[in-house]
């Protein structure tokens, strides 16, 4: 096996997810019984948390609603803390398949974070319109910064080594796209390698992402706004060790 | 300018003094919040009681009707107390996060410990 499997933690980001939470982490453990689950409700007001504890996962609960940045950072904390060196970002609505995170943890051989792609050739899952462009841009735009191919920036389906580990416990941000578009920019800024590989995406257990033409600019203005803000900031730099490779 | 409304400009900026440094002094209001009121009451106090000063002042910068001074450094400063009020809001909202975060790491300890304490106080007793 893989020395790397053991020192990964799932983090499950969930907020009002209790209909498809525990149907997850069951998947999650039968696919991977030596990964340890650690699911962050993120300020629930249903029976998330309890669903979850039901299903035999470690549950964190935020006393109100951060955001997927939020609740990432969290398990970012949580994995620093507990002396996991990689994190794995899974959604709890059953998008992600827990199948394929071996593939992304391994694929931390060669690179500090490793986005699941959803256009790269697995699966089928395809978005049009406006809606596409706004991510073909910002992929062009993240690609270059990061000195890597990326063609799906806003993927939530994530590896981090332990480099990114200990970036992310304290930058990763909780603003809007914040999860995805500028902790990327971050990542890249603070000299962490990025890259991807193909993955299939399951569809959605509830409803499909708008594609009212409208809502898609508004989300490409709002994507470059946060694109241009994070190229802006300050550069996050990584603390503590180095790992000289 | 007629005696009344002399005695009304200064009473005003007499007020908003005595208003700030009261919550001062009961710490109401920290003295990071109150610097612009502090500013803004002196200023309308200094007009107030020497109107000269005021047209001098627009002389000097130039604005042909000296109240339309007064009109713009009132916006002025009411603009940096609100961006001010942002930027502390920004602040307290990071902080929000991290406690938030903290509270959650905590309590996931407590329970874990409250297991670990369960578990062994029934290994005791068997």
């Amino acid at each position: 096996m893989h020395p790397r499997q053991a020192q990964t933690l799932i983090v499950l980001p969930a907020f009002n997810e209790e209909e498809s939470v525990e149907a997850v982490i069951a998947e999650v453990f039968a696919a991977l019984p030596d990964m340890h689950v650690l699911v962050v409700d993120d300020g629930s007001t249903d029976r998330t948390a309890l669903r979850a504890r039901k299903a035999g996962a470690l549950v964190a609960r935020l006393p109100f609603n951060l955001g997927v940045g939020g609740a990432m950072r969290l398990g970012f904390k949580y994995a620093l803390e507990h002396g996991y060196s990689n994190v794995v970002q899974v959604d709890a609505d059953g998008q992600h398949d827990p199948a394929e995170v071996r593939s992304l943890v391994n694929a931390l051989d060669r690179a500090d974070v490793v986005l699941g792609a959803r256009f790269a050739g697995g699966g089928d899952y395809a978005a049009r319109g406006p809606r596409r462009w706004a991510m073909t841009v910002l992929a062009v735009i993240i690609s270059r910064l990061a000195k890597s191919r990326l063609t799906d920036t806003t993927s939530g389906f994530r590896a981090s080594g332990p480099r990114a580990v200990r970036l992310f416990a304290e930058t990763y941000p909780a603003e809007y796209l914040g999860d995805t578009i500028e902790s990327l920019v971050i990542a890249a800024r603070a000299g962490c390698s990025v890259t991807q590989i193909p993955v299939a995406m399951r569809p959605r257990a509830g409803g499909v992402p708008s594609h009212h033409p409208l809502k898609a600019a508004a989300y490409l203005g709002r994507a470059c706004m946060a694109l241009l803000f994070a190229l802006a900031r300050p550069r996050a730099t990584l603390r503590g060790q180095e790992i000289t490779s | 300018m007629t005696a009344t409304s002399y005695i009304l400009g200064i009473a005003a900026a007499l007020l908003t003094l005595a208003v700030v440094i009261e919550m001062l002094r009961r710490r109401r209001l920290r003295e990071r919040h109150a610097t612009w009121w502090l500013i803004a009451g002196t200023l309308a106090l200094i007009v107030g009681v020497f109107p000269k000063t005021l047209e001098w002042a627009a002389d000097v910068a130039g604005v042909a009707i000296p109240i339309n001074l007064v009109f713009f450094v009132s916006v002025v400063i009411l603009f940096l107390v609100c961006i001010q009020h942002s930027s502390e809001l920004t602040k307290l909202d990071d902080q929000t996060r991290t406690l938030a975060e903290q509270t959650a790491l905590l309590e996931l300890r407590i329970r874990e410990l409250e297991q670990n304490t369960q578990s062994s106080i029934e290994a005791d007793d068997q």
